[in-house]
């Protein structure tokens, strides 16, 4: 059973605590997103996780610290999506999924049958069989989107990182593109952390919400439990209506405050 | 879109070496003396083990091939597939398209060496056995990337890719400054140094191809081993960081390893413009951007490229030489453009 604990994670840029005191533990399946207004350490804590910036006190792995980790090492455990991932444009949509094989083939070696047999698979899985050899350039926002999730798990890593997932897709795209996720992380039983803008969809799509604000989780747990008005208000200085669905679905409606802000 | 790499890359490792075997035919049977140049062909078979032929080519003849054109032809294949090569992998770990193998100072570094060499090479060292200018040229060179390299990684956390190249661009300067002082002082040797910069293949011997053969040898495996790493580093520092590359430990070997090579070439035979730069986008703009098949094809272009460059440079003012750097510049230059034009067109 793999599982991933923060405790007291604190993430400094120039002596300046972006994310500080963090502390979660998340077990294999569990999906948690981060949620915060801009600047609120989503993306520095994210970036933490994939070893990426220093950081303090102990994230730990199966049990072991990630920090001790080699850079092969820790991205065969943990694959990491950034917010603008680069898709170099003349490299093919089969190319750039192998190249999260990395981790698994030598510095100066090439990859073998099975790399390419899992790659051609995920290929498959995530329906881009058809885009196989054309070029990232030639592609459209959504199909960008699940051929950078395709690379992501390519790396055969039980800890996902999601950094903005859907903030470049329309609503159609976001919305298939988190059931992608959702699908994927029940069928492999990955642990997702993702960083997400759109409330409704955090609430709808993790198991969990952690707010930041100023680096500081100020609130965890369901939808339910962290998605109210005063917290809204309070932590990103929003005026918002927030309605309980019947089917349990938490709705974020930001409200018109007609001139008097 | 591109001439599509499937269907096995070791076909144009073949293809590449082919095209190198070619271009060292025709660079060995053209030149001002020597016998016609259908009969080298025939001389090359006879040479070869189990097979004769009758090539009508006299010793005296074969000796010009021999002595004179096939160091140069080696000399050339061996500094075009390092500076292309060398080019093509500085532009991919620096994403940088603009990059040269100069950028860290080999170039500066070794113009002042040499520059050095020939105001003190009067006739103190006429009666050396080695000639004192690539060995100056190539201690300078290293010795610019040495200071570059000291000062760009010696801000601590800071360790860009950039502040390397800003360190370039300052021992640059210095460089330069350095060697315009000593040509001030030296006005005598202005037209060596200059005859120098524009580079030269003229007086190779076998003793150059042996003595740059090491260093080229040991740069260019280095490089070709880290292809496919240095593909991963398209998608930026932190994804391939992300995905397993150890970015900076990349990063400073190929660098050296390129450099070095660099070096060894830039002392034989001065400062060969162009070839690191347009050989590795032409084949970018015919093949595509993968540096798994960028790297290898640059190599043998630029091989290539060199050979058939210095073809023209020996016959078009004969008896004199045209240097190779404007002959490169000025049949490199009208087909980038075309090529460039190309690619307009098909898009």
């Amino acid at each position: 059973m793999n599982s991933l604990i923060l405790r007291s994670v604190r993430v400094e840029y120039g002596g300046c605590a972006v994310v500080s005191g963090v502390d979660e533990t998340l077990m294999a399946g569990d999906w948690l997103c981060l949620i915060g207004p801009n600047g609120a350490g989503k993306s520095s804590l994210l970036r933490a996780l994939a070893g990426l910036v220093e950081f303090s006190g102990s994230v730990q792995l199966d049990g072991s610290e990630i920090r001790g980790l080699g850079a092969r090492e820790l991205a065969r455990r943990v694959a990491f999506v950034p917010q603008e991932p680069v898709l170099p444009d003349d490299m093919s949509v089969t190319d750039y999924v192998m190249l999260g094989r990395n981790p698994y083939i030598s510095t100066f070696g090439r990859e073998s049958a099975r790399d390419r047999d899992i790659v051609a698979s995920l290929i498959a899985e995530l329906s881009l069989a058809m885009y196989a050899r054309r070029m990232l350039g030639t592609l459209s926002g959504g199909e960008r989107q699940r051929v950078v999730i395709a690379r992501a798990l390519a790396q055969e890593a039980p800890v996902l990182l999601l950094d903005e997932p859907t903030s470049a897709l329309d609503l159609g795209h976001q919305q298939h593109a988190l059931e992608l996720v959702d699908r994927l992380r029940r069928a492999k039983n990955l642990i997702v952390v993702s960083a997400m803008h759109d409330l409704t969809l955090a609430g709808l799509y993790s198991d969990r919400l952690l707010l930041l604000h100023q680096g500081v989780g100020v609130a965890r747990g369901s939808a339910h439990e962290v998605l109210r008005s005063e917290t809204l208000a309070e932590f990103y200085g929003v005026s918002a209506r927030v309605i309980h669905e019947q089917d349990g679905t938490v709705v974020v409606v930001p409200q018109r405050s007609h001139g008097d802000l | 879109m591109f001439v599509t790499p499937r269907g096995g890359r070791g076909t144009w490792w073949v293809l590449g070496g082919l095209t190198v075997v070619v271009a060292a035919v025709v660079g060995l049977s053209l030149g001002p003396a020597g016998p016609t140049w259908w009969r080298v062909p025939l001389v090359l078979l006879d040479r070869l083990p189990l097979l004769s032929i009758d090539s009508g080519v006299t010793d005296a003849q074969w000796n010009i091939v021999w002595q004179i054109r096939a160091p140069r032809v080696a000399l050339a294949a061996l500094v075009g597939a390092m500076l292309s090569l060398a080019g093509a992998s500085y532009q991919g770990v620096f994403r940088n398209p603009l990059v040269d193998p100069y950028l860290l100072g080999v170039a500066a570094g070794a113009g002042l060496g040499a520059t050095i060499a020939f105001a003190v090479n009067r006739d103190a060292t006429a009666t050396w056995p080695i000639n004192p200018v690539p060995v100056a040229a190539f201690i300078g060179g290293v010795v610019a990337v040495a200071l570059t390299y000291t000062v760009g990684t010696a801000f601590g956390r800071s360790r860009s890719a950039t502040t390397l190249v800003l360190a370039g661009v300052a021992v640059t300067s210095l460089a330069t400054a350095a060697q315009t002082f000593v040509l001030q002082r030296n006005n005598d040797v202005v037209r060596q140094v200059y005859s120098w910069i524009l580079g030269r293949l003229s007086s190779a011997t076998w003793g150059d191809v042996r003595l740059v053969l090491p260093y080229i040898a040991v740069s260019v495996g280095t490089l070709l081993l880290y292809r496919r790493v240095i593909d991963v580093l398209r998608v930026g520092d932190d994804e391939a960081r992300a995905l397993g590359v150890n970015v900076n430990q990349v990063r400073i070997i190929v660098v050296l390893a390129a450099t070095l090579g660099t070096s060894a070439a830039v002392a034989v035979s001065g400062l060969i413009g162009f070839v690191g730069i347009i050989v590795p986008h032409a084949v970018r703009l015919l093949m595509g951007s993968s540096n798994r098949i960028v790297l290898p094809l640059s190599m043998f272009g630029g091989a290539t490229f060199l050979i058939a460059a210095d073809v023209p440079s020996r016959i078009l003012t004969s008896p004199a030489e045209t240097p190779i750097g404007v002959v490169t510049a000025f049949f490199g230059a009208p087909f980038f453009l075309f090529l460039l034009r190309m690619r307009e067109a098909r898009q």
